[in-house]
C-alpha cells in the first residue's frame, strides 16, 4: 500500500492503495466516481476511458502509480453542468440505448475532437473503433460526433 | 370512440389516495386487462411481460409515472409512460418518470422480455391514463356543479366551455383521489394522439451522459464488501479441491469459501438455469482489485462431472421440462460433425402439407443447402452483478435483473425466508439481450451475504460472464426446394436442429405458400447451458431461410422480392393449411415498402444488394443491404429497413432500437462465435470474442415504419433476425460465393 495524491476533475484526492491498482478501480471503489465503467479489464472495449493530461486513456490499464501529477478528467468532470458539446450532441441524437458504454464513448470522442476538430468519417471510425457498444448505437455515435464538431 | 371496461380485478386493484400536499396517487396494475389466455401462453411461452405501477399527480400539476419494468436499453422507461401520459392528456414536459420497485403486494408479475412490453401493456397503459383523467373530470364536474360530459381536458388543464372555467390537474387532484373508480372509460381516438407518435428523448439521457450512478455495478452501501465467484472453467467439470492458503492472506481479503447456488432438493424454475450445479469458490474482500488478485492466487483442482438432468418448471404454466446434461468435455469440431450427421437423417415431423416426397421425386430441379451458426455469448456491456444484504430475518437485493419476481422466489427458497422478507430493487441495466432472465447471480449474492453476514456486491469479471454459459444455442439447418420444369416452386422442406434445441417454427412462411411442405426438427444433448438470446431461434433460422429463398429465386430466374411477393400472394389468396402464423398482406407490405424506399432494381456501380424479410415477435420487417468489398472486407454503405409494428409510440427510440437490432445481427453473423475445446470456452474476453466495431457498422440506416392504426407490437427483437439473410445475399452478389456458415468472416478473406 502507498499514498497517492491525485488531481481528479480539478480536485485534490488522496488514496492509500496497492500501487498496481488500475485507476479504474481507484475511481470506482475508492473515490466513488462510478461514471467510468468496467467492461473488459484488458483494454479491449473502451468503457473505462478517462483523460490523463488531456489524452484519452483506458483506466483499466493505468496503474495509479503511473499517474504522477498529471490531471485526470472523468465523465463526472467533463463539464460542470453536463453541457460539454459532446454531451449536448449525445442528448440531441438520443444516442444511448442501455447507456453503459456511453461514458467511455463520450470521453474518447471529446479527447479526439480536441485534437481533430473537423474529422472525416474515416477518422471518426478509426478513433472510435476501440469503443464497443453492444447495443449497436454506432450510427448515432458518429452523427453526434459530427454535430459536436459543428459540421 | 372506444369505451373500455376498467377491468381492474381483485389482485390488480386500483387504489386512490390523497397525497399529504393535496395531490393524488392512483395505483393500478398496468396489465390488468391483459391476463393471458392459455392459448396465448402456448403461443409465446418463453418470455412474458407483466408490469404494474402507479401515477401521482402533485398539487402543482406535475405528474409522476412509475415505470415498474426493467429498463435494459429498450427504452420502455420513456415509451411506456408516454402511453399513460397520452390518455391522461397531460403535457409530457410536466411528467417525471421513476423506476418503480418490485412490489409483490401490489403487482401480479414483473418480467422483461420477448418484445412484449408495449404490446402487452398497450391497452392497460391507456386505460390507466384514461381512468385518472376521467376521475379528474368527475371531481371537477362536482366542484363546478356541471355535467361531467361538459368537462374537457387539454394538456393537463380541465375546461368548462359554457362557464369559461378552467383548472389545472393539480388543483383537482386531491378531490379526484376521492372519486370512485369508474367502471368504464373512454379512450382517445388514435388521430387525436398528441404524445404517442412524437419523438421524446430518453428520460435517463442526462444522467447517462454525465456519468451518474445508474447501473447495478454502480450501487454502493456503507460497509459493503466485494465478492467474486469462481465457477468451473469448463462445461462438464466440477470442483475437486481448493487451496486458498495464499489467497486468504492477501491484502483486503475477508474470507474464501465454497457455496452451492441451489440446494439439491430445490425445485427450479426456468430462470434458475445453470450448467454448474455443484460447488463454486467465493472470494470476499474490501475492493474489486484486491478480490481479483486474490482469486488469481487460488489453487483449484477440477474433475469431470457425471451426467445430470436439469429439471425446471415453466414460469407461467409450471410445466416441467428436463434437459439431459451429458457427462462430457465437448468440442466444437465434434459438434459440427454431429449436427451435420443429424441433418442428413429423418427427424421429427413438425408439419407436413401435400405430398412432399412425391413432389421432390418428380421435380425437374432440387436445390439443397446446409446452414449453421455457433453458440453465442450475450456479452451485455455491464457484466452480471448484484448487491445483497441478508440478515437473520430479511434479504435486501439490488441490481440488474429481467426477472425480479422469479428470482425473489428463488432467493426466498434458498435462504429459507418467507417471500415477503425478500425484497429486490431494480437498477438500470447495462444491456439484457435475454442474459439477465437467468438470475443465478442474484441467488449467489444472497448466499454469499448470508455467509459473511455483511452487505456484499457480487461482481462477475468479463471472463466470468463470458464463460458461464446460458448461450445462444448452436444450430444447423438443411433446406430443400423442388422446382418443376417451368421453374415453379412445388415443394419446400426444412430440417433443422441444434444443441440442445431446434430452431424450427413450422408454421411460419413459406408454410402456407407452397402446396408440398415439410418441416422436421431434431435436437442433440449438450452440457453447455443455453438461454434466450435476442429473438430466440429466429436469430438463426430467419437468416438461413432468407438466404435459401434467395438461392431458390435465382434458380427460378426471378427477382428475389418478386419471388417472395408471389408466394405471399398465394398465401393470402389461397393459403395451404390452416395454422399459418403470419398475415401475408402485412408481410408483403413491408417488402413493398422496402422495395420503394430502397429504389430496388436501380443499380449503383460497385454496390451489391441483398434483401430479406421476416416475421417474428409479432412484427414484420424487410431489409435491403447495400455493400461493396473494400480491402477484402465488406463495407456496408446503407441498410434500408421497413417495419410494421403497428402504432409507433416514440419514433426516435424505435428507430434507435431498430438500428441496434440491425447492427447486432450484422455483427454476430459476420464475426462472433463461442467455441469449445474439451469443454473449455476458447473465448473469454473481447480480445478473442469479436464484437462488431464502429467502423464495421453500416454507414447509414434508414428505418421506415408502416403507418397504420394497428395496436403496437414489439421492436426489441424482430429487427435482428432477417438482417443476417440480407447480408448473406448481398455478400453473394459481391463475391459470387454463398455464405452458409456463421460467422461469415471467421478466418476468411472475402474477395470481391
Ligand atoms: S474496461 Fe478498460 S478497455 Fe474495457
Ligand atoms: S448503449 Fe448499451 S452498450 Fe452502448
Amino acid at each position: 500500500m502507498a499514498i497517492f495524491n491525485l488531481n481528479i476533475n480539478g480536485k485534490k484526492q488522496q488514496v492509500d492503495v496497492d500501487p498496481a491498482t488500475p485507476m479504474l478501480w481507484v475511481l470506482r471503489d475508492h473515490l466513488n466516481l462510478v461514471g467510468t465503467k468496467y467492461g473488459c479489464g484488458i483494454a479491449a472495449c473502451g468503457a473505462c476511458t478517462i483523460h490523463l493530461g488531456g489524452v484519452a486513456m483506458r483506466s483499466c490499464q493505468l496503474p495509479v502509480s503511473q499517474v504522477g501529477n498529471q490531471a485526470i478528467t472523468t465523465i463526472e468532470g467533463l463539464s460542470e453542468k453536463g453541457d460539454h458539446p459532446v454531451q449536448k450532441a449525445w442528448l440531441e441524437h438520443d444516442v444511448a440505448q442501455c447507456g453503459y458504454c456511453q461514458a467511455g464513448q463520450i470521453m474518447n470522442a471529446a479527447a479526439f475532437l480536441q485534437n481533430n476538430p473537423n474529422p472525416s468519417d474515416a477518422e471518426i471510425e478509426a478513433a472510435m473503433n476501440g469503443n464497443i457498444c453492444r447495443c449497436g448505437t454506432y450510427v448515432r455515435i458518429k452523427a453526434a460526433i459530427k454535430t459536436a464538431a459543428g459540421g | 370512440m372506444a369505451i373500455v371496461k376498467t377491468t381492474y380485478g381483485r389482485r390488480s386493484f386500483l387504489k386512490t389516495s390523497a397525497l399529504a400536499g393535496g395531490g393524488m396517487v392512483l395505483g393500478f396494475s398496468w396489465l390488468a386487462s391483459c391476463q393471458p389466455t392459455p392459448e396465448e401462453v402456448l403461443a409465446m411461452p418463453k418470455e412474458w411481460f407483466n408490469i404494474n405501477g402507479f401515477l401521482k399527480i402533485g398539487e402543482n400539476g406535475v405528474v409522476t409515472i412509475m415505470s415498474p419494468n426493467p429498463e435494459i436499453g429498450q427504452n420502455v422507461k420513456t415509451s411506456m409512460p408516454m402511453i399513460v401520459a397520452e390518455e391522461l392528456d397531460v403535457d409530457w414536459k410536466n411528467v417525471i418518470v421513476e423506476q418503480a420497485p418490485l412490489n409483490t403486494d401490489l403487482y401480479v408479475r414483473q418480467l422483461a422480455g420477448g418484445s412484449q412490453s408495449i404490446r402487452q401493456g398497450w391497452q392497460s397503459l391507456r386505460m390507466a391514463g384514461a381512468t385518472a383523467r376521467q376521475m379528474l373530470r368527475e371531481a371537477t364536474a362536482q366542484a363546478w356543479k356541471v355535467p361531467v360530459e361538459e368537462i374537457t381536458t387539454e394538456a393537463g388543464v380541465l375546461h368548462h366551455k359554457n362557464s369559461g372555467k378552467s383548472a389545472g390537474y393539480g388543483e383537482m387532484a386531491a378531490a379526484a383521489a376521492k372519486v370512485t373508480v369508474p367502471k368504464e372509460v373512454t379512450l382517445k381516438e388514435i388521430k387525436d394522439f398528441k404524445i404517442i407518435g412524437t419523438s421524446q428523448k430518453n428520460v435517463d439521457g442526462v444522467n447517462i451522459v454525465t456519468g451518474k450512478p445508474l447501473f447495478g455495478l454502480d450501487y454502493k452501501r456503507d460497509g459493503m464488501l466485494i465478492a467474486m465467484i469462481v465457477h468451473p472453467p469448463a462445461f462438464g467439470l466440477k470442483l475437486k479441491s481448493v487451496d486458498d492458503s495464499t489467497a486468504r492472506s492477501m491484502p483486503g481479503i475477508k474470507d474464501v469459501f465454497t457455496i452451492q447456488t441451489f440446494n439439491d432438493d430445490y425445485k427450479k424454475h426456468m430462470f434458475d438455469a445453470t450448467a454448474f450445479p455443484g460447488l463454486a469458490v467465493v472470494v470476499v474482500g474490501n475492493t474489486t482489485w484486491e478480490v481479483m488478485n486474490a482469486r488469481k492466487a487460488l489453487k483449484l483442482e477440477w474433475e469431470p462431472m457425471g451426467e445430470f438432468s436439469d429439471t425446471y418448471a415453466h414460469f407461467m404454466t409450471g410445466a416441467l421440462s428436463s434437459r439431459k446434461m451429458p457427462a462430457a468435455l465437448e468440442n466444437t469440431s465434434e459438434h459440427m460433425a454431429k449436427m451435420a450427421e443429424m441433418g442428413a437423417k429423418l427427424a421429427k415431423v413438425a408439419r407436413k402439407d401435400g405430398d412432399p416426397e412425391a413432389a421432390f421425386k418428380n421435380a425437374a430441379q432440387v436445390i439443397e443447402r446446409n446452414y449453421s451458426a455457433p453458440f453465442l455469448a450475450h456479452n451485455t456491456m455491464e457484466p452480471m452483478n448484484f448487491f445483497a444484504h441478508v440478515t437473520a430475518d430479511k434479504a435486501e437485493l439490488v441490481g440488474p435483473i429481467q426477472t425480479p419476481e422469479y428470482m425473489e422466489k428463488s432467493v426466498a427458497a434458498r435462504l429459507g425466508l418467507p417471500l415477503e422478507k425478500v425484497d429486490i430493487q431494480m437498477t438500470r441495466q447495462g444491456g439484457g439481450f435475454g442474459r439477465r432472465l437467468y438470475g443465478h447471480f442474484v441467488v449467489e449474492a444472497a448466499v454469499i451475504s448470508q455467509k459473511v453476514n455483511a452487505p456484499i456486491k457480487l461482481v462477475y469479471s468479463r471472463e466470468d460472464d463470458m464463460t458461464f454459459g446460458n448461450y445462444r444455442p448452436a444450430y444447423y439447418a438443411t433446406y430443400r426446394a423442388a422446382l418443376d420444369a417451368n421453374k415453379n416452386l412445388i415443394a419446400f422442406h426444412v430440417r433443422a436442429g441444434g444443441l440442445p434445441e431446434s430452431p424450427v417454427a413450422a408454421n411460419r412462411f413459406p408454410a402456407g405458400a407452397v402446396d408440398n411442405y415439410l418441416a422436421e426438427e431434431w435436437a442433440l444433448d449438450s452440457n453447455i447451458s443455453i438461454g434466450a438470446f435476442r429473438a430466440p431461434r429466429s436469430n438463426f433460422i430467419a437468416g438461413a431461410e432468407q438466404s435459401f429463398l434467395d438461392e431458390v429465386a435465382e434458380a427460378a430466374g426471378k427477382d428475389p422480392i418478386e419471388f417472395r411477393l408471389e408466394l405471399l400472394d398465394r398465401a393470402l389468396k389461397n393459403p395451404v393449411g390452416a395454422d399459418n402464423d403470419y398475415e401475408a398482406a402485412r408481410y408483403a407490405g413491408v417488402l413493398e415498402l422496402v422495395r420503394t424506399k430502397s429504389n430496388w432494381g436501380q443499380q449503383q456501380p460497385n454496390v451489391h444488394r441483398g434483401v430479406s424479410a421476416y416475421f417474428c415477435h409479432n412484427s414484420y420487417v424487410a431489409q435491403v443491404i447495400d455493400l461493396s468489398i473494400e480491402n477484402g472486407k465488406p463495407l456496408i454503405h446503407k441498410v434500408h429497413c421497413a417495419v410494421d409494428c403497428g402504432i409507433v409510440i416514440n419514433p426516435i427510440a424505435a428507430t434507435n432500437l431498430a438500428e441496434g437490432g440491425i447492427v447486432d445481427g450484422i455483427g454476430h453473423s459476420l464475426f462472433s462465435a463461442m467455441s469449445f475445446k474439451d469443454g473449455f470456452p476458447e473465448q473469454n474476453n473481447f480480445d478473442k470474442y469479436r464484437l462488431i466495431r464502429n467502423g464495421e457498422a453500416p454507414k447509414a440506416i434508414e428505418v421506415h415504419f408502416v403507418k397504420n392504426e394497428i395496436d403496437p407490437t414489439g421492436l426489441g427483437e424482430p429487427l435482428n433476425p432477417p438482417i443476417m439473410g440480407a447480408l448473406a445475399n448481398a455478400l453473394y452478389k459481391a463475391t459470387g460465393k454463398r455464405f452458409y456458415d456463421q460467422p461469415f468472416l471467421a478466418g476468411k478473406e472475402v474477395l470481391g
